[in-house]
């Protein structure tokens, strides 16, 4: 009679010192990260519970904000609007950009300028976002005021590029808040890219070269395909930036309560965070806990945003197993 | 879309290689008669892929790559300043050392992949893909799994198929780059049966460390060396009977014998 096999336990033995040293710090750091979220989380729920509990559902989509000391109407929905669409218009703005770069730099620069050409993108990330932010409301939107002034006049048709009736300066609008956007998220969606970029494996571009492609179809045939998804991981990754993004913003936007849903010209726009930032220093009790809300509607939309991600890079490279 | 592929000559006239300032290859001259298969063989660094290279300008894409002399595709130079070597590249279609399908794409996506890149256009697509799958003798194991990802396939399969999408451009000239040296005994014996078909309609030019190989598969044999520190070349051409069986030259003598190499 065969005798029945026994099934070893696996994944046991004496562990060495180092690695159990080793095993315990990685753990705790990860702990640790992950712990800190939660404890945020915590705070931000605690802090947000007593304007949320007053204001209901309206705190998300209404568009009043009145704080007396009697009474506080507080809801955030043209500002949780606007700062979604800011992040896409500069995320739009962004990723062709930052790819073309990548681009240039992995595939075209020799050496030594693909090498500036880094260096300096990586410099552009490192600015604070206050010196972007004044360089975006003394320097850019006099010129970004022209490119809007020539949308407008010749595509004030389409509804995008309409304005109100008297609207005369198309500045402090979405569209000069995306282009900032846009330049404080071009070097983290550059820099993944380019490793991308750097890591592609060559012998399929030379594959598709001995087939007759062009650099351009190389490019879009192959190159591209292969590389969306970790391209669409940097997008995402400029998005929560894009999205949390309050200095800059509040300089060169005019933030308004009237929601403005695609004029993106209009000189009225919204952004959580930077809505937070201008009425924090006079905040009452009670709005105080509002602005936490509002932190917390942020910190919810970074997270469904993410998730969202996650599951389009999934689904977009059905050959990674 | 029928299938009439016209094999062409091709010949290589004092072709001298460098990469920046050093010369890797001096002087070679060879003949590769339309549907004959030519086997180039050698030792490491002796200048044999780097000159299979030259022949589709793929050569050139490396960006301190030098040439001189000509390649003549039936007399005329590829590399005239008036060829466009997209041209070239299409005409005389290359299988790489290491299977490279575009892991994106669907197997039948691979096959027709020339014409997108290339942009041209064909009237019956699945005839096309039909007639290059079987011409490259792996239709039967994948016509019932076509959208399928080519990365499902097993490597010898990848290398079948992407044999099979250079076929699917119609190439007069098919130059393969070690084409088995990564794979198993049985897939080497299925491409190298597939090599002896397209020979009918193609020439055939093979780089190959396997002397057993270059022996089973070709006509023609032409056996390059570099002594160290100079430009590799051409030692002895002949027919692959003559160069195995009775090499003129003692170097050769000596590498296909394996006293070295």
């Amino acid at each position: 009679m065969p005798k029945e096999a026994v099934r070893r336990k696996l994944g046991t033995g004496v562990l060495n010192r180092g690695d159990r040293l080793f095993f315990g710090i990685t753990s705790a750091a990860s702990y640790f990260a992950f712990i800190l979220v939660a404890l945020i989380l915590v705070f931000l729920i605690a802090q947000a519970f007593p304007a949320l509990k007053d204001q209901g559902l309206a705190f998300v989509y209404g568009s009043t904000w009145e704080v007396t000391p009697e009474k506080a109407v507080m809801q955030i929905g043209p500002m949780l609007y606007g700062s979604v669409l800011i992040a896409l218009l500069g995320v739009l703005l962004a990723t062709p950009m930052a790819i073309a770069t990548a681009y240039l730099i992995v595939f075209i620069l020799p050496k030594s300028p693909a090498k500036l050409a880094t260096n300096l993108i990586d410099l552009l990330a490192a600015l604070p976002s206050v010196i972007i932010g004044l360089w975006g409301v003394l320097v850019f939107t006099p010129i970004a005021q022209g490119w809007a002034d020539f949308l407008h006049k010749n595509l004030g048709w389409i509804p995008l590029f309409a304005t109100d009736k008297g609207t005369t300066s198309l500045n402090s609008s979405p569209f000069i808040a995306g282009w900032i956007v846009a330049v404080m998220i071009v070097p983290i969606i550059t820099s993944v890219t380019r490793e991308i970029f750097s890591q592609f494996d060559r012998e399929l571009i030379n594959g598709a070269l001995a087939l007759g492609a062009t650099r351009w179809t190389v490019f879009r045939r192959v190159i591209l395909p292969t590389a969306s998804g970790g391209i669409t991981g940097g997008v995402l990754l400029g998005l929560g930036r894009a999205i949390g993004e309050t200095v800059a913003i509040y300089y060169v936007l005019q933030l308004s309560m009237k929601i403005n849903f695609f004029q993106i010209l209009e000189p009225r726009g919204g952004a959580i965070a930077s809505w937070i930032l201008s009425r924090f220093g006079e905040a009452t009790e009670a709005e105080f806990h509002g602005l936490m809300a509002a932190g917390l509607v942020i910190f919810i939309t970074t997270l469904v945003i993410n998730l969202i991600a996650n599951i389009i890079v999934n689904r977009a490279q059905p050959w990674r197993k | 879309m029928t299938i009439s592929p016209v094999a062409a000559e091709l010949r290589s006239e004092d072709v001298s290689v460098w990469f920046g300032e050093r010369q890797v290859l001096k002087d070679v001259n060879l003949t590769f008669r339309a549907n004959r298969v030519t086997a180039l063989i050698g030792p490491s660094g002796c200048g044999k892929s780097t000159f299979l290279r030259t022949l589709n300008r793929m050569h050139e894409l490396i960006p301190s790559a030098g040439l001189a002399g000509s390649i003549l595709l039936d007399g005329k130079d590829i590399y005239d300043p008036s060829v466009n070597p997209v041209d070239v590249r299409m005409e005389i279609g290359m299988v790489f050392q290491k299977p490279n399908p575009f892991p994106t794409m669907s197997i039948r996506d691979n096959v027709l992949s020339g014409l997108k890149l290339s942009g041209l256009r064909v009237d019956n697509k699945d005839e096309l893909l039909e007639t290059s799958l079987k011409r490259a003798s792996i239709w039967n194991e994948v016509k019932d799994r076509l959208g399928e990802p080519a990365t499902a396939l097993s490597g010898g399969q990848q290398q079948r198929l992407c044999i099979a999408r250079s076929l699917a451009m119609n190439p007069k000239v098919l130059l393969m780059d070690e084409p088995c040296s990564a794979l198993d005994p049985g897939s080497t014996r299925r491409i190298e049966a597939t090599i002896e078909e397209l020979s009918e309609s193609m020439t055939i030019v093979i780089v190959t460390h396997n002397m057993q190989q270059a022996q089973r598969v070709s006509h023609e044999t032409a056996f390059f060396l570099a002594d160290e520190n100079t430009p590799g070349g051409v030692v002895e051409f002949g027919s692959t009977e003559q160069v195995f069986g009775q090499p003129i030259d003692e170097r050769t003598n000596d590498y296909v014998n394996g006293h070295f190499g």
